[in-house]
């Protein structure tokens, strides 16, 4: 009888195209993803080598980082920004390789496009130059984040050069109670096992808690897996997986769908594997979640108090925790419910899906934001731009006083124009509070969309159960 | 194609005693912007080195002058964050060889073994020890030698420290993991068309 096999060393070992002793894997890669900020010095390795891409199919490109969120179809003003996204163009045509360019109907960030083109799917291996490509293990495949000399890598052989890391298990099972988004599902789990508690391990999300999920709110897990130090995270395909791919674009059709399906339903862990981890939490315990701090582990109940100091368990996190605390304008012991915001950002790789903006306008209708707050909806892709403007969303935004963007990373990362000033206040929908992440000297509450929207009616933080 | 061959570094070294330090803070977003791999060295821990209007921030290590050398000794979970190579660009650009620290965030690691700059993890006893070496006289001179796979004070102080014999022998001879993987295109080539 063969050993039982989790579903990461399944996949895994599927795609290993050489082994050898004392060598990381050889890896072979399915899909990869591109976009301006980290593919260009990988393309100019290329050249010097003179070689050619690959397999071209294999890759597929759109601008996002650099973009700005308006005024989309006239040229970038910055001048740096505008030749990234024109080196990006030129580097496609050259090396023939699939754009999705600004003003194509499917642009947009990269780990939104992928899933609803139909270009991410169960069983395969899936690489980009951005940490967040932890996003598309969602549904069930091995997929993670890499530096421009592995995209360069990729790019030249298909394969990647990785050592196996270890698995971990994290089961959440029940019921979450009112007002919990999967949002606050994984920033629960990252406050519990901190932002580098993960790091050596590839994550495997399982339980009721997480089987429960729609495909949309399983990529908001699956992205921050990075968040706490996890290369990336994924989540066995069933029918929710199968239901949300059927039919998308590049997805199999009809007869050789249903096939795929069959073998997808292979893709799960055999009983008895071991994991070198395994934590398990209940979704009862689980509220609406907000950072206080200035990394993703720093979280807590919105209705917590933020710790002090003595409360913390180890010894060493306490300076960068008073650092933290100072760079935040924040004192230890304090609630954040009241906390007044500037900005209500809606966007980003873990939250600019359909369902996210579908929740935002379920509690704004009707209603008006607060005068103290600039509040911005950036889409994800020009899809769901399309879908919400077709839903009507845009009409509920629009008279809530909220700005509708159009779609790229926008004010997560604070690399384009959209930027969140210093000192300022912003409950963001993204995944990042680090300082100055949104902007130089600009301060970070993560929050789910749910709390987000809630913030943006109040101007303060405030627990989104209050208006359900 | 060969890079910088590392074999043993003796140096002055600069001690940045803060957990979790992310790519963010490295080189932020905004200076992501060039097309090419040099010139982030001035950019390097931009917002810790400089305040808003461009004045060097006197109390942050690197502008100290007491302080100098090729080795940065920084608090554990060092590079967590973005995936952005640029941070390992930007140390390497600005003069360090070598990160120490008691933890690595993955992608840092593989992205800095990717640029001939080594990330060197000991305990947290060691590192606590480092720093207080270079606290105590800051001209120190630490040894960090790949071959024999050891850090040492100047007090004879010795830990040895671990690294992937593929990445050591990149390191050494300035492989590059490209080389190795060009190598296997028939075996990958025909792997594609079983996929």
């Amino acid at each position: 009888m063969t050993k039982p096999k989790t579903l990461f060393d399944k996949i895994w070992d599927a795609h290993v195209v050489k082994q050898k002793e004392g060598y990381p894997d050889v890896l072979f890669i399915d899909r990869h993803f591109i976009h301006e900020v980290t593919s260009p010095q990988a393309f100019d390795g290329l050249r010097k080598r003179n070689i050619p891409v690959f397999n071209t199919k294999r890759t597929t490109a759109t601008a996002d980082h650099n973009v700005p969120t308006k005024d989309q179809h006239l040229p970038i003003k910055e001048a740096l920004s505008r030749h990234q996204v024109e080196t990006l163009r030129k580097n496609c045509a050259e090396f023939g390789i699939e754009l999705y360019d600004l003003g194509h109907p499917f642009q947009g960030i990269v780990h939104i496009i992928g899933p609803e083109l139909g270009l991410t799917l169960p069983g395969m291996t899936i690489v980009c130059g951005d940490s967040h490509t932890s996003t598309h293990g969602a549904f069930g495949n091995i997929a993670f984040g890499i530096g421009t000399s592995e995209v360069e890598q990729v790019l030249a052989t298909q394969c990647v050069l990785q050592y196996k890391p270890k698995t971990m298990r994290i089961e959440v099972n029940g019921n979450p109670g009112r007002g919990v988004l999967a949002k606050d599902i994984i920033l629960y789990i990252i406050s519990k096992i901190s932002a580098s508690g993960a790091t050596g391990y590839f994550v495997e999300y399982a339980g009721s808690a997480i089987e429960a999920l729609s495909m949309e709110a399983r990529m908001t897990i699956c992205n921050m897996s990075i968040e706490m130090g996890a290369r990336g995270g994924l989540i066995a395909p069933d029918e929710t997986t199968f239901n949300y791919i059927r039919g998308r674009k590049f997805a199999p059709q009809g007869e050789a769908f249903e096939q795929q399906v069959k073998q997808w339903k292979q893709l799960k862990t055999d009983e008895g594997a071991a994991y070198d981890k395994v934590l398990t939490y209940d979704a009862a315990d689980i509220a609406p979640m907000i950072t206080y701090g200035t990394n993703p582990g720093m979280g807590i109940r919105v209705t917590d108090r933020i710790p002090t100091a003595e409360e913390l368990k180890e010894i060493s996190e306490k300076t960068s925790f008073s650092k933290s605390l100072e760079y935040m304008g924040l004192e230890p012991g304090t609630s954040l419910l009241g906390q007044p915001v500037d900005y209500v950002f809606i966007g980003s790789c873990t939250n600019a899906r359909i369902e996210d903006l579908r929740l935002v306008a379920s509690i704004v209708k009707g209603k008006k934001k607060s005068p103290n707050v600039e509040v911005w909806v950036v889409p994800g892709s020009k899809q769901v731009e399309e879908q919400a403007r077709k839903e009507g969303l845009d009409k509920i935004f629009e008279s809530a006083g909220f700005e509708l963007r159009s779609p790229g990373c926008s004010a997560c990362l604070g690399m384009n124009e959209d930027k969140i000033p210093a000192g300022k206040y912003c409950i963001s929908t993204s995944n990042r509070n680090f300082e100055g992440r949104q902007g130089p000297k600009s301060r970070t509450f993560l929050a789910s969309p749910l709390s987000a929207a809630a913030a943006a009616i109040t101007g303060k933080v405030t627990d989104v159960r209050e208006l359900l | 194609m060969s890079k910088e061959k590392f074999i043993t570094l003796q140096s002055t070294a600069v001690p940045l005693a803060v957990e979790n330090i992310d790519t963010d803070q490295i080189i932020p977003a905004r200076f992501l912007k060039a097309t090419t791999r040099e010139g982030f060295g001035e950019n390097l821990f931009r917002d810790w080195r400089y305040d808003v209007d461009g004045k060097p921030k006197a109390e942050f290590v690197l502008n100290k002058s007491t302080f100098s050398g090729k080795i940065l000794v920084a608090g554990k979970n060092f590079g967590c964050g973005s995936s952005r190579e640029h941070a390992a660009w930007a140390l390497y650009d600005y003069g360090f060889r070598v990160i120490i620290s008691s933890f690595f965030a993955d992608i840092f690691k593989n992205n800095a073994l990717n640029n001939a700059l080594l990330p060197v993890q000991v305990s947290d006893a060691f590192l606590k020890n480092i720093f207080s070496a270079i606290e105590k006289n800051p001209s120190a001179i630490i040894e960090v030698n790949l071959e024999n796979q050891f850090v040492k004070l100047p007090d004879g102080a010795k830990e040895s420290f671990e690294i992937n014999p593929y990445k050591k022998a990149c390191m050494i001879n300035g492989y590059d993991d490209i080389d190795y993987l060009l190598s296997l295109n028939s075996e990958i080539k025909e792997f594609d068309l079983t996929q």
